[in-house]
């Protein structure tokens, strides 16, 4: 490679630096950047949740304990909105792992133009979610929008009001949500079904195995890793889930849809700056957050071992 | 092939090879059944963005139409003209005041009309409108390209330094330092936000191009060093220490071995951020207001003025996403890496 230096003849060294030195040059910015943007602001959030604080007040921030704490778990309408957020996600991720999962065995076998159809598939999840939301709010529009139109209603307006329906806006969020990501499902659970050895298939083609048995016997625990990971990525964003029903419902009509993340939204930016109590409703949320992938990792570890 | 194809229809005798037929038809009409409902799949999948599509060429007494109208004549300059610009709708009095030839169409009118000159400003009168100036979406979409292009070098630059040195050097506490810098990313936006909120507002960058590069930087570095450490992690370690031994610095092997070998790694990761700084909406609604605001929250917002202008919402979303569909399909063969943050690889 270096022929122009022949006979191990010493080049003059410039910018000689230790492996060492190396190492702490090129790791030093982004840590510095982690701590200073994300790990800090975690600190400070912790501290302001103990205290009685607004960000638009000019009062500096008071300690009060625990007291935004106990509050939040005595907020009756709290507990619904943490509600209406888990039905939202077991809804959801419950939907997008099935719809995921049978698209993945459908898309399984190649076919001619199976590539394409399968990037097509996978368009929705590259988006940005509030720009969805917006298109779904057009699709779901009473007067002219054809959601309606394609599940059968020869006149829309006779139809369903989706969004303006407190029994149905939850669910219209959760299509939307199940259109956006079962492609996300799918495209893990078809490198966990890539990555099935076809020799267990033989086996048990000799041994006479159903194919019923085959999907129990093998299919589904070779797959189930991925699919828990795809599970585990599909709860923590659906606890936090933001960015699609913020545009697309503001959390109504009434309180239908108002999910965590956004009664937070409100709590702490719109019109109300209770910066103390939000930050003590963010930190409940993260320690959900942690809790629940803490459960799905122990459940993957379990599964890793058997 | 063949061969051992036969053998196994040797071994499993003459009867099962009538099944091996029998199989191999029902075989192909299932490859094929399976292929009619993939497709039918994929027409579900795409209805809406093509939805969108579609509205973003109609006039906009079609785009509100009942029955929504699949089938109509496309109207190739109204939802750009009523995307680009502001506009005064004009009372039945006002608009009477111009000649008729101004009103028509808007050939006839940018021809014989002599008190509108430019071409929007017709297209505009054609649907009784006036033009009142540009409106705020070019410069929003500008926000958006510089905050996404510089916030995307910043995270790959660095994350590939970092996802350099974990890949090759021996790291005290490596796997928690990686865990905590993947730990990051898994942070709910609105938990953050409000100290960034506070510290931003305190050092002067709410609401400034600096700051939401600062931020999304950051919002991606986790993705860049774990993907980057991937990537580089499947570069032979030989070639660089071959490099080693001829002579080469270590930062001269990593610019001329390391660099041009991961350069289909450098090109998806600068992909994947650019595609999640260009969608972020929650810390852009939060952290911006009018200066440094990209395309994200602004297009909900286009809907709070009046008569909702659904087909220029739709073009407005449609320049907003083309670039997105036609990255997703270069980067087809990435894309499980970039959606799990590299922790899976085909």
């Amino acid at each position: 490679m270096k022929s122009d230096n022949p006979g191990g003849r010493t080049r003059p060294r410039r910018w000689q630096l230790s492996d060492s030195a190396i190492v702490r040059l090129f790791i030093f910015p982004t840590l510095a950047l982690l701590i200073a943007m994300n790990l800090f602001p975690l600190f400070w959030s912790l501290y302001l949740s103990f205290t009685d604080y607004s960000a638009i007040a000019p009062q500096p921030p008071v300690w009060v304990g625990f007291k935004n704490y106990r509050e939040i778990l005595h907020d009756r309408q709290l507990w619904i909105y943490f509600a209406t957020t888990g039905r939202y996600a077991v809804l959801a991720v419950g939907l997008e792992t099935l719809v995921g999962f049978g698209m993945a065995m459908l898309l399984r076998q190649r076919f001619k133009g199976s590539g394409l159809i399968t990037t097509l598939i996978l368009i929705p999840m590259m988006l940005s979610p509030a720009v969805v939301g917006m298109f779904w709010k057009l699709i779901y529009n009473p007067t002219f929008g054809i959601f309606n139109y394609l599940i059968g209603f020869s006149q829309p307006a006779s139809g369903p009001v989706w969004l303006g329906s407190p029994k149905l806006a939850l669910w219209a969020v959760v299509i939307a949500d199940v259109w956006m990501w079962s492609p996300f499902v799918m495209l893990l659970c078809l490198s966990g079904l890539n990555a099935i050895p076809q020799y267990l298939y033989e086996a048990a083609a000799i041994d006479r195995a159903s194919s019923w048995r085959q999907f129990w016997r093998i299919t589904l625990p070779q797959v189930a890793p991925l699919l828990l990971i795809a599970i585990l990525f599909r709860t923590i964003e659906a606890i936090k889930a933001f960015d699609m029903v913020f545009p697309m419902t503001g959390g109504g009509p009434g309180d239908a849809t108002e999910l965590i993340a956004v009664n937070l939204y409100r709590q702490a930016f719109l019109g109300q700056w209770r910066t103390g109590r939000s930050s003590a409703l963010a930190y409940i949320i993260l320690i959900i957050v942690i809790a629940v992938s803490n459960i799905y990792i122990r459940l993957l570890n379990r599964l890793r071992r058997e | 092939m063949g061969g051992v194809k036969a053998t196994g229809i040797f071994f499993r005798g003459t009867t099962t090879s009538i099944r091996v037929d029998k199989t191999g038809i029902r075989a192909r009409i299932g490859v094929a059944v399976r292929a009619v409902l993939a497709v039918a799949i994929a027409v579900i999948v795409l209805i809406p963005v093509v939805w969108m599509g579609l509205t973003a060429f109609k006039k906009h007494a079609d785009a509100v139409a009942v029955p929504p109208k699949v089938f109509f004549t496309p109207r190739l300059l109204d939802s750009w003209v009523f995307l680009f610009t502001d506009r005064l709708v004009l009372s039945k009095p006002m608009l009477a005041q111009y000649p008729p030839e101004c009103t028509q169409s808007w050939q006839v009118c940018l021809k014989s009309c002599p008190e509108v000159s430019r071409w929007y400003e017709c297209v505009a009168l054609e649907n009784g409108q006036l033009v009142t100036g540009p409106s705020k979406y070019l410069e929003r979409l500008r926000n958006s390209l510089i905050i996404a292009g510089c916030s995307t070098f910043l995270a790959v630059l660095l994350g590939l330094l970092a996802g350099y040195a974990f890949s090759r050097f021996e790291i005290p506490g490596k796997d928690d330092l990686l865990f905590f810098i993947l730990s990051t990313r898994m942070l709910p936006a609105v938990v953050v936000t409000i100290p960034i909120f506070l510290m931003y507002r305190r050092l002067g960058l709410h609401d400034t191009h600096f700051g939401m590069i600062l931020l999304y930087t950051v919002f991606n570095l986790s993705l860049s060093v774990w993907l980057f450490r991937g990537f580089i992690d499947e570069i032979p370690r030989e070639y660089e220490e071959a490099a080693l031994v001829d002579g080469y610095t270590r930062l001269e092997a990593f610019r001329k071995i390391v660099l041009p070998n991961a350069m289909t790694g450098i090109a998806a990761t600068t992909v994947f951020c650019l595609i999640f700084a260009w969608n972020e909406y929650a810390f852009a609604l939060m952290l911006t207001s009018e200066k440094a605001r990209t395309l994200p929250p602004f297009i909900p917002s286009m809907i709070g003025r009046g008569v909702v202008e659904w087909e220029a919402i739709a073009a407005g979303s449609l320049v907003f996403l083309i670039p997105v569909v036609i990255v997703t399909f270069a980067l087809r063969q990435y894309l499980l890496r970039g959606v799990t943050f590299g922790a899976i690889r085909q």
